[in-house]
């Protein structure tokens, strides 16, 4: 099963021996947390703090502290559900898709996105309890449940309640898999350690023993994960999609959507991945393991989807013109030319232009380049959902309802409130928990290449 | 079996009856020690007990709502049956205005004013101000008390300060509005015979003097005639908004609508020709509209004049030229429907209203659309005997003043002047309900009932009687001001018995019943009005024309060329005197869409010359100096404004109307010109407009002015393509399915709904629709919808269930979407009433995660609040966007206790409907086809064990069009209206029924979301040409 190529460029550079491997990533877990890290998390949880204010107005007041009105139902609460939900793609297609294709370059990278996937998926889930009208209702009234109200459910044709199923079975998924991978690692970390900390890592690791069989077990239990995942990251953002596929507003109505919502998530998420471990890397000095060759791939991943993404919104105003619905035709003319041009202008320039930047080596390569271009295209992936969200519903089909949005600090705070709390939880994991895959990386540190069997 | 006697004994003990046995047997182990210590002191176990039923008991009170308290009646009324309505016919009357109702109460609450069928007069319809009364009943800034030195005092200290300071007071005048209530009159006229010294003045803020004026100089009787709009087949209107504001708007509008109803067994329909430099309703509804300067509006009455008069044969005048379209087409239309014309003009002027007479006349008018000989009362307002009275004041000629009802420091032009005359007068005092502007300022206020707690009588035409009886007790220490005139006059009498006298003496003796006086009496309180008829014949004139034609040719000018004001009047707000009326406030104006405010209304070409813009009601500000007097106005940019016009709104500004209309707009009254011995409404010299730049945001409920071409919402055509062709404007779409192009209802994914049972639908003529929003309040009363004030109507989260979708037409070509967006300089305009639409295949219902919102067996979509979570989906999906979501909480909350006061205050909330949820905050909310009638409809059918028959249900909306333009009904009942007038093809149970009316569509057909409301192609009588 090992292939050892004489050719390729080996995954790991700097000649690093098992027990390096073990000392760069684990000495971050185990020193003191030092004056940056202390930093960068005050920072974070400020912000989420801060953003609590908006999220506790909300509550209190309602749903009228946001900028929302009787036309626009949905706007910044949906746009960052999308968002955050698509950049939670990058880490299950990362580990999943790639482990049963076989991507051995996929082991460095595959804890932190995996972790980014999940923290994406829980800023995610705040907004569709948040913009409930009644959420201290909403949040177990939407769940199937058994109730004495006679035959009262949930209605099963809504597809608000299949986001429901696909976001919960996504979220426990990608939650298993990553905590899963966690385990031979947390072994060595208390291996390593004493004391407290022996304790807390001897509990999380689970006893692991590092025998064979408990190998052999991992082996199995990561491939039946990456078997059950892999239809998830499909099937979320699909799901997502039908929120607005399956109703008849003008821009929302389009068989299109569900590939076209996973590319689109699939390249969010790789950007969001870039940003994160191009800072990772340098501030943990792990450049080793995440090498430019990484980032290349990644940065190819890019182009394709956004090329994917860039086709379909061409499709769409294909499709618009050509079947012949007025409402549908409006609906297009307006993303373009109508009040919210400068939205739409700035996701094509961002998610259709900016990623072709990418076919030039010089720039794949190039970090500085690289991590703006994955900020540009969030940036535009934001957008995106803003254009088909908001520019649809705001001139939908009597003029006499046509309406704007204007966002309120509310709409803005809660933004920030699930940045804040993505962060803190990021940088909470990153002093913590081993960003980079000890156990996986261990076995491909030899195998991948000649060059380093020196 | 046989039974047992056999006896078990526990033990010797019990066989023996030891003593000691026999006192423990009771307990459940005898054999234990007592619970109870000796002592009597608590065990353990009672500690234990007490403390979980204590605990069991304090969590369970904590689960429970909070207690609200509810007194039942210790000797239950006759006719109160707790949840069952009462119905009492009535009359509502402020100033001039009229309306028959009836007064729907519950547990002796009135919460609904609808219209009273039996009334010749209104038929049952009402307007936004009628029904939106009944909240100012429950205005808890009315006064409860009497005042006198503005402080709170009481009837008996007050009798005795008005009684003597009016005996020696001298010249005493009572300031009023228009009366036309014959016992009211009475009691004024005790009141003058006890005193001696007494003159009734009467005005009218709206003021009519001039056709009454010119009456007297035409027909030597200074009355207003009747008018049948009904009988004109050509109507030509110079300025009047006969279907918004002008006299008796109510039934005007329902006459004009029977002009306007097309079918194929009738397919006419009156032209309607408008000549006006303000958009105003009736100018809204016009097949030909003409924007003309106020300043030209009398030479083009003269030039009418002359074109009639040269069909007739009849001498011209001379008369300076002037160029009106349409005006030419006009004269040949009404000459062409001669005897079955009517002209009529808005202007107060009584040299113009002479000409107008004139022309009537010529068309053979007079006795058949005009009636001078059958009168109406509704104005008798003299505005140069109030010119006088104001100039007297200030020389302190009058000794005292009674101001009925009325409130003249607001609402009449030389308002200021009074305010400064009456502290040259010895006596003042008011019988008006709130301390507003006038009774603020006066010794004595003698506060008077509300009208839904008063007897009254009233004569609103010649031979019409109607009577208003109380609907509840008063609520708070008021007296009827009649009361207070006799009480005044030293008599005694209540004025319930001084009514009913004045009956049996004047009505009763001219009818003959054969019955009792009280068999008369309790017939005609039952019915609410009675109608005498009388023949008269038509008068003649007496006057002549040219005298006035010459002051005309010489007051109006053909090319004046400085700004002009033409103030307005709104249909909601009317002349103020409501201003306080929430509801009103935010009842979205049906021209401008516009709420909480007045505005300058500017032609869109002065305001590109002056490069203000509007969008999404952010405007800027305008400086109007009028004659010295000037005042800073937002600007709103009216499309159809005359060029070179300004129109201003009155009934805003008021400053001591109560919390919700204080400081809301600026008082257009002041502006008013009275140098020509009438209020001038239309100021034609002297007005200077400048944008002064200051930003500034009115809150409108629709921003977007054109329907962008669109013919699946707007389908219109002319009448002679209809003449030909029925289905004239309908636009079918197809879509491609199998190699056929099929209706849009072929294609679905849904089986389709079977209503075994009833199917309600709704119908909407959109030729009858005339815009003017009764309908929005009257549901506004019914489902209690919140009010959610101005910064929320900004922020777009008004909650109105019916609205009504105002549209102007464009000029530019349908390819160009954005020139679409702008209306037309003189627009065609459209009104579509847009409420739920009860999809059969509802978008919203297959959205909503947690089945809050489901189909009926009866073809409604219906909302479940309990169940809602808030998500909204289902309002994002519904392509109508008629549903409505609680962002706030609305009621009990002080952040809206300012504008809803509905649901806020303790008195405001006895107005609520008890059938009807107060909405709580997170939910969604919509039109629900009013299912509490239905339910109590079905419910009292059931009870007569009897089928529902068409008319035993109708929705509040459709009760209250004073155009009948809405038609509620079964449609799987054959015999039903809607059944009819749909032309519905078979008895089927299905929900998709095959509607043969012609005229009949969906909106937006083509997503076949299957609607339940059908709206009827909009008919205009233009030529194919000109449309």
């Amino acid at each position: 099963m090992q292939v050892t190529s004489s050719v390729r460029e080996p995954l790991v550079t700097g000649g690093k021996s098992y027990h390096d491997v073990t000392n760069d990533v684990a000495r971050h877990v185990e020193a003191k947390p030092n004056i940056r890290w202390f930093l960068a998390f005050l920072t974070s949880a400020g912000v989420l703090a801060l953003g609590s204010i908006a999220v506790i107005a909300t509550l209190w007041e309602g749903i009228g502290m946001w900028g929302l009105n009787k036309t626009v139902g949905w706007a910044w609460d949906i746009t960052n559900f999308v968002w955050w939900v698509g950049i939670g793609h990058a880490g299950t297609l990362i580990s999943a898709v790639l482990l049963l294709f076989r991507q051995k370059w996929r082991t460095s990278i595959n804890r932190a996105a995996e972790a980014m996937t999940i923290f994406a998926v829980i800023c995610a889930a705040m907004f569709p309890v948040l913009h409930m009208g009644r959420p201290w209702l909403g949040a177990y009234w939407a769940l199937p449940l058994p109730n004495v109200f006679g035959s009262l459910w949930v209605n099963f044709n809504s597809p608000l309640l299949w986001d429901v199923f696909a976001i919960s079975t996504y979220f426990s998924v990608s939650l298993v898999f990553w905590y899963i991978g966690l385990i031979p690692d947390f072994a060595t970390i208390r291996d390593r350690a004493t004391g407290l900390r022996k304790i807390i890592y001897g509990a999380l690791s689970f006893g692991w023993d590092g025998a064979a069989k408990s190998w052999s077990r991992y082996e199995s239990v990561s491939l039946i994960l990456a078997g059950l995942a892999t239809p998830l990251v499909l099937s979320v953002h699909t799901i997502v999609s039908f929120d607005f596929a399956t109703s008849v507003i003008p821009g929302w109505h389009t068989t299109i959507f569900p590939p076209y919502f996973v590319a689109g998530a699939i390249f969010s998420g790789f950007a969001m991945v870039l940003t994160l471990m191009i800072v990772t890397r340098k501030v943990y000095s792990l450049e080793d393991y995440i090498t430019i060759g990484h980032i290349e791939l990644m940065n190819i991943v890019i182009i394709i989807t956004g090329s994917i993404v860039g086709i379909a919104y061409i499709t769409e105003f294909f499709m618009a013109w050509y079947s012949g619905v007025e409402a549908e035709q409006y609906a297009f003319m307006n993303r373009m030319f109508g009040p919210y041009w400068w939205a739409y202008w700035s996701m094509m320039t961002c998610n259709v232009i900016s990623p072709q930047l990418f076919w030039i080596k010089k720039i794949r390569t190039s970090i500085v380049a690289t991590f703006i271009l994955s900020i540009v295209v969030n940036i535009g992936m934001w957008f995106e959902r803003f254009v088909i969200i908001v520019t649809s519903l705001h001139r939908d089909y009597l003029p006499s309802s046509w309406a704007m949005f204007y966002p309120t600090w509310a709409d803005v705070g809660i933004y920030l409130f699930t940045f804040g709390l993505f962060f803190t939880l990021f940088f909470l994991f990153a002093k913590f928990f081993p960003v980079i895959n000890m156990a996986e990386v261990k076995a491909v540190l030899k195998s991948s290449s000649d060059k380093v069997n020196k | 079996m046989k039974e047992n006697k056999k006896t078990y004994w526990k033990g010797l003990e019990q066989l023996s009856n030891d003593p000691e046995f026999v006192k423990k047997a009771e307990g459940e182990f005898p054999e234990l020690p007592s619970v109870v210590n000796e002592d009597g002191s608590s065990t353990r176990r009672d500690f234990l007990k007490v403390m979980g039923f204590s605990l069991a008991a304090a969590s369970l009170a904590a689960c429970e709502a909070p207690v609200r308290k509810m007194i039942p009646y210790v000797n239950k009324p006759v006719d109160i049956n707790p949840s069952i309505p009462n119905y009492y016919a009535s009359t509502y009357s402020t100033g001039g205005d009229y309306a028959s109702i009836v007064v729907k109460t519950r547990e002796g609450r009135p919460i609904k004013i609808d219209g009273n069928d039996l009334s010749p007069i209104n038929k049952g319809k009402v307007n936004a101000i009628v029904e939106a009364s009944v909240l100012s009943l429950y205005d808890k800034e009315r006064l409860a008390v009497p005042y006198s030195g503005g402080q709170p005092s009481d009837w008996k200290t007050v009798d005795a300060q008005a009684k003597s300071a009016l005996a020696s007071a001298g010249a005493v005048k009572v300031v009023s509005n228009t009366i036309i209530s014959p016992s009211t009159l009475k009691a004024i006229q005790q009141l003058a015979d006890g005193n001696g010294n007494v003159e009734l003045i009467m005005y009218d803020p709206l003021s009519n003097y001039g056709i009454t004026k010119a009456a007297e100089t035409y027909y030597g009787s200074a009355v207003l005639p009747s008018y049948s709009f009904d009988k004109a087949k050509t109507i030509v209107s110079f300025g009047a908004d006969f279907l918004g504001s002008w006299i008796s708007p109510i039934e005007f509008a329902r006459q004009y609508a029977q002009t306007r109803k097309i079918s194929k067994e009738k397919p006419e329909m009156s032209r309607h020709y408008q000549f006006e430099s303000n958009l105003s309703l009736a100018g809204a509804n016009a097949d030909y509209r003409t924007p003309i300067r106020a300043s030209q509006s009398g030479l083009a009455v003269l030039a009418l004049y002359n074109a009639i008069a040269k069909k007739a044969g009849a001498a011209t005048v001379s008369a300076p030229a002037v160029e009106v379209a349409h005006l030419e087409k006009a004269a040949t239309d009404l000459w062409a429907s001669k005897n079955a014309s009517l002209v009529i003009s808005g202007s107060n002027d009584p040299n113009v209203q002479v000409v107008i007479n004139a022309i009537n006349e010529m068309l053979g008018s007079n006795g058949t659309t005009v009636d001078f000989a059958n009168p109406a009362y509704y104005r008798k307002g003299d505005d140069a005997k109030m010119n006088q009275f104001v100039t007297d004041l200030n020389a302190g000629k009058v000794g005292g003043v009674i101001f009925y009802n009325c409130n003249p420091v607001y609402d009449f032009a030389r308002g200021a002047e009074i305010a400064a005359g009456l502290a040259k007068t010895k006596v003042t005092i008011s019988t008006n309900g709130t301390l507003d502007e006038t009774s603020s300022l006066v010794q004595i206020v003698a506060p008077d009932h509300h009208f839904l707690e008063s007897w009254n009588d009233f004569e609103p035409k010649k031979g019409h009687f109607s009577l208003a009886q109380p609907t509840i007790t008063p609520l708070f220490d008021t007296r009827q001001a009649q009361e207070s005139f006799l009480v005044w006059a030293g008599d005694s009498t209540t004025y319930y018995d001084f009514l009913q006298n004045n009956w049996q003496g004047d009505v009763f003796a001219q009818v003959e019943t054969g019955g009792t006086f009280q068999q008369f009496w309790d017939q005609t309180l039952y019915n609410g009005v009675l109608a005498i008829s009388s023949t008269t014949s038509a008068l003649a004139p007496v006057g002549n024309v040219s005298a006035a034609a010459s002051a005309v040719s010489s007051d109006y000018s053909a090319d004046n060329t400085s700004a002009e004001l033409v103030v307005y009047t709104k249909i909601g707000i009317g002349n103020g005197t409501y201003a306080n009326n929430p509801w009103l406030q935010e009842m979205s104006d049906p021209i401008s869409k516009a709420t909480w405010d007045n505005y300058l209304t500017v032609s869109q070409k002065w305001a590109t010359d002056n490069g203000v813009t509007m969008y999404e009601g952010e405007t800027s500000k305008a400086s109007i100096s009028v004659n010295g007097k000037s005042l800073i106005i937002p600007i709103m940019i009216q499309p159809g404004q005359a060029e070179g016009t300004f129109g201003l709104a009155v009934g805003y500004g008021r400053t001591k109307a109560g919390r919700v209309a204080n400081g809301v707009g600026v008082n257009a009254y002041e502006l008013l010109d009275s140098s020509k011995g009438f209020v001038n409404f239309d100021i034609t010299s002297g007005v200077e407009v400048s944008a002064t730049g200051d930003s500034y945001r009115i809150a409108r409920t629709q921003t977007h002015q054109t329907f962008m071409g669109r013919e699946n919402v707007i389908q219109e055509s002319v009448l002679s393509e209809y003449q030909k062709d029925a289905s004239a404007g309908r636009y079918h779409p197809k879509i491609y399915k199998e190699g056929e192009f099929v209706k849009p209802s072929k294609i679905s994914l849904w089986s389709g709904h079977q209503y075994s049972q009833h199917h309600w639908g709704l119908a909407i003529d959109m030729n009858s629709c005339i815009g003017c929003s009764a309908c929005s309040i009257a549901c506004q009363v019914e489902n209690n919808v919140a009010v959610v004030g101005k910064q929320e109507v900004l922020n777009r989260r008004e909650m109105a269930w019916i609205r009504i979708d105002r549209y102007y037409s464009s000029d530019a070509p349908a390819d160009d979407l954005k020139a679409m967006e702008v209306a037309a300089s003189n627009p065609e305009v459209t009104f579509q009433p847009m409420m739920c639409q009860q999809c059969n295949n509802a978008p919203c219902e297959t959205v909503c995660p947690v089945a809050a919102t489901t189909h009926s067996s009866e073809g409604l979509n219906q909302m479940t609040y309990n169940r809602c979570i808030g998500t909204r989906y289902c309002a994002n999906n519904c392509p109508y966007k008629v549903r409505r979501f609680n962002w706030f909480k609305y009621h009990d909350n002080k952040d809206f206790a300012g504008v809803n006061v509905a649901q806020n205050d303790d008195l405001g909330k006895m107005v609520l409907n008890p059938d009807v949820t107060v909405r709580a905050r997170g939910v969604m909310e919509k039109c629900s086809m009013c299912v509490q009638r239905i339910q109590a409809g079905k419910l009292e059918a059931k009870r007569e064990k009897r089928k529902v028959q068409d008319g035993d249900i109708n929705v509040a909306c459709a009760v209250a069009c004073p155009t009948d333009a809405l038609v509620f009904g079964d449609m799987n009942d054959t015999s039903s209206n809607l059944y009819k007038l749909l032309k519905i093809k078979e008895d089927t149970t299905s929900a998709l029924k095959e509607v043969n009316e012609e005229r009949a569509y969906h909106v937006l057909e083509e997503i076949n979301v299957s609607p339940n409301v059908w709206y009827f192609t909009k008919i205009r009588n233009k030529d194919l040409n000109e449309a």
